[in-house]
């Protein structure tokens, strides 16, 4: 048995911002179901935001996914109920293939938050006026570093650190690396057993043998 | 225990521990998996070397992608292929039961799980589908999850969650004429807001909910995670053991009933059970609810006026106004009347024996609007055997409907079914979000199945309870 997998610990995430804007930014928008017809998550990067950074023959639109100054940008600035619509991991996945390893908003939608955390990506939140005002900074300094503080819960930018909020969950899960929780939960595969075994609608025959 | 609800008692039940997060390891009672997120679990699996380790407990299907045209294999579209060939490969490999075409038991994931009895009460259920929140209907504890989430389950029978709150939401009085569950699900997204359930399980209560059938309470807990909860449920009673005592599994399991109803009963929502919040809605005062946007928070009654984006709280006036744009609609104005160019019956939420009776209804000795495509997906290959032994493809087809086969079709356009350029569907399904039904200029209004066959008549969106009095002329 292999399945030790090293998880980094993500307890600060640093790079240049990037703003998108809007609320109930939703999964589709994120990544359209026609490029979900694949068995594996490489290469969705290129189509993350697809329809609304590609016209009807593909031309690039405005969107700051296509502006040469954010090419590079690694934390994203978002507004309230991001990522809400469907559980595709897709959508986090395609964002982390683009280059984003941390996303600050206003709110976010559950199933989406769980599957940036099972990736390791921080999703952070602070009030609506602090992140319209990060947005504006961002926007003027497209080359500007932003450091996020997963532990303290404080992101600093231009000089100036405000504090937000990370759940309390995701945030021990990240600062302690235990955020691929596969191994951790193998580990208790007696105990698993024994919850199986107690509840009524579980027959023995459902239950494997004890292997490992 | 005597003031937990059902959600403190199934989440204790199924609690293997505590994580070092903070979170809670939860033991999976029912995986259920589709094709288009599984197949990267599976993969992960192999980088790790590891094996499913409860495939007695996981069933499969093929739903999303799967034609419902010509499904003779290889499917035409060679993506699709691939990904049915994977599935295929994993669950043999695996050895999980699989409803595949061929099985005849084939269907939506959120359909056949109720459909074969693998739902019931007091189960954790988890599948990598944000709808998996339907099977709550049952007094099962059901919410969607991720594929890396996918891979814990595979790998270890369980899932790390956090607990949430508990919000019941009270439907009181009777639903009125032409109003359906479809409509009570709008109205609480519409009231409590795409993100009023971030946090919060929904535990859908009051005699409007209860005097459901099991289909009513389904549409309902289907589109919980609309509103923003990830698992919504309704407490087992009388009419929940009647539709379990029917299934597959306890027909071939008849003393399991008898064994488990106990079980049942305890899990249900204790008379002094404590909610974090409780919200009341007035059933009786609802009419049937179209949404003018593009999130499905975005809904009125077919009579009322479409908001001003300045009426709305702050944070909702942007997206508003964004969507009244695509839409193309006016403050002002009602959705009444508003031309589609297609009619859509079918989905996870609304294509179950019931939805499609009743759309029946409406569309028997009647015609499709000649400028309207209109089309019916069963929700699963059984209800679509069963509707076509009533006669329901026949009065379908003569009014001018495309009668397919089972799948989640047009509700994403992940296979063939898809909008083309900007045409307008009235639809059955669950999301108005712009491109989701795979036309990025489409504009897709949600209604309930009786309202889709209403427009798919009139060329338009129409109050369903004006056609009906026509009808007695």
């Amino acid at each position: 048995m292999s399945d030790d997998v090293e998880i980094p610990e993500v307890d600060y995430v640093s790079g240049t911002g990037i703003p998108i804007r809007g609320n109930d930014i939703d999964t589709d928008q994120i990544i359209p179901a026609r490029f979900m017809k694949v068995v594996t998550f490489d290469g969705l990067g290129e189509f993350a935001f697809f329809d609304l950074r590609f016209g009807e023959n593909d031309e690039p639109k405005e969107h700051p996914f296509n502006e040469q100054r954010f090419q590079d940008s690694s934390i994203m600035v978002v507004n309230s109920n991001f990522g809400c619509g469907s559980s595709r991991e897709h959508a986090p996945q395609a964002l982390m293939r683009w280059g984003i390893d941390a996303i600050i908003g206003e709110s976010f939608a559950a199933i989406f938050a769980g599957n940036c955390l099972a990736l390791g990506i921080p999703t952070v939140t602070a009030d609506t006026e602090t992140i319209q005002e990060l947005q504006a900074w961002v926007d003027e300094n497209p080359d500007g570093e932003i450091d996020v503080d997963v532990e303290a819960e404080t992101v600093t930018y231009g000089g100036e650190t405000i504090d937000v909020t990370v759940d309390d969950a995701q945030r021990k899960a990240l600062v302690d690396g235990v955020w691929d929780t596969t191994a951790l939960m193998k580990s208790n595969a007696s105990e698993v057993r024994k919850t199986a075994q107690d509840l009524p609608y579980v027959r023995d025959d459902q239950i494997p043998d004890a292997a490992d | 225990m005597s003031d937990s609800t059902l959600y403190d008692k199934v989440w204790d039940r199924h609690k293997v521990t505590t994580l070092p997060t903070g979170q809670d390891q939860l033991f999976v009672g029912l995986h259920l998996i589709h094709e288009v997120t599984s197949p990267q679990a599976f993969g992960m699996l192999r980088e790790r070397d590891l094996e499913v380790a409860y495939p007695e407990l996981t069933h499969a299907t093929v739903d999303h992608i799967v034609p419902t045209a010509d499904q003779s294999r290889p499917y035409e579209e060679d993506a699709a292929e691939e990904m049915m060939a994977e599935l295929e490969q994993n669950v043999r490999d695996a050895g999980i039961d699989f409803s595949d075409p061929t099985s005849g038991n084939q269907g939506i994931v959120h359909v056949i799980g109720p459909e074969q009895g693998l739902t019931q009460p007091g189960k954790t259920i988890v599948c990598g589908d944000s709808h998996t929140s339907t099977h709550g209907a049952f007094g099962a504890l059901a919410f969607g999850i991720g594929t890396s989430q996918i891979r814990d389950v595979l790998a270890t029978g369980t899932v790390a969650m956090e607990k949430q709150k508990v919000r019941k939401i009270e439907v009181t009085g009777e639903l009125g004429d032409g109003v359906e569950a479809k409509d009570v699900i709008l109205e609480i997204i519409r009231r409590l807001g795409t993100e009023g359930g971030v946090g919060y399980v929904y535990e859908y209560a009051g005699e409007a909910i209860e005097s459901l059938g099991m289909e009513g309470r389904m549409s309902i807990c289907n589109m919980s995670i609309e509103g923003g909860a990830r698992a919504g449920y309704v407490n087992p009673d009388e009419t929940t053991y009647e539709w379990l005592e029917e299934t597959d599994y306890f027909q071939n399991n008849p003393e399991q009933f008898a064994e488990l109803k106990p079980y049942w009963e305890s899990i249900r929502s204790d008379d002094d059970a404590e909610y974090d919040d409780v919200v009341t809605i007035d059933g009786s005062s609802l009419e049937p609810v179209v949404t003018w946007g593009t999130t499905p928070g975005q809904g009125i009654g077919i009579s009322d006026p479409i908001p001003s984006p300045e009426e709305l709280p702050a944070d909702k006036q942007d997206t508003a106004r964004r969507a009244q744009e695509h839409m193309r609609v006016e403050p002002g104005e009602t959705m009444e009347g508003y031309e589609i160019d297609v009619a859509f019956l079918g989905s996870c939420t609304n294509a179950r024996l019931p939805d499609l009776r009743r759309a029946a209804e409406i569309v028997e000795g009647r015609q499709v609007h000649e400028d309207v495509r209109a089309m019916v997906v069963p929700g699963s290959q059984r209800v679509q055997k069963t509707a076509e032994a009533e006669g329901l493809k026949d009065v379908f087809e003569e009014a001018g409907f495309d009668w397919r086969n089972a799948g989640c079709s047009m509700c994403l356009g992940m296979n063939e079914d898809q909008l083309e350029g900007d045409e307008a569907c009235a639809s059955s399904s669950n999301r108005n979000f712009i491109g989701r039904q795979g036309s990025k200029d489409g504009r897709t209004v949600l209604m309930n199945p009786r309202m889709v066959a209403a427009a798919a008549i009139e060329g338009k969106v129409t109050d369903v309870r004006d056609l009906k009095e026509v009808t007695t002329v």
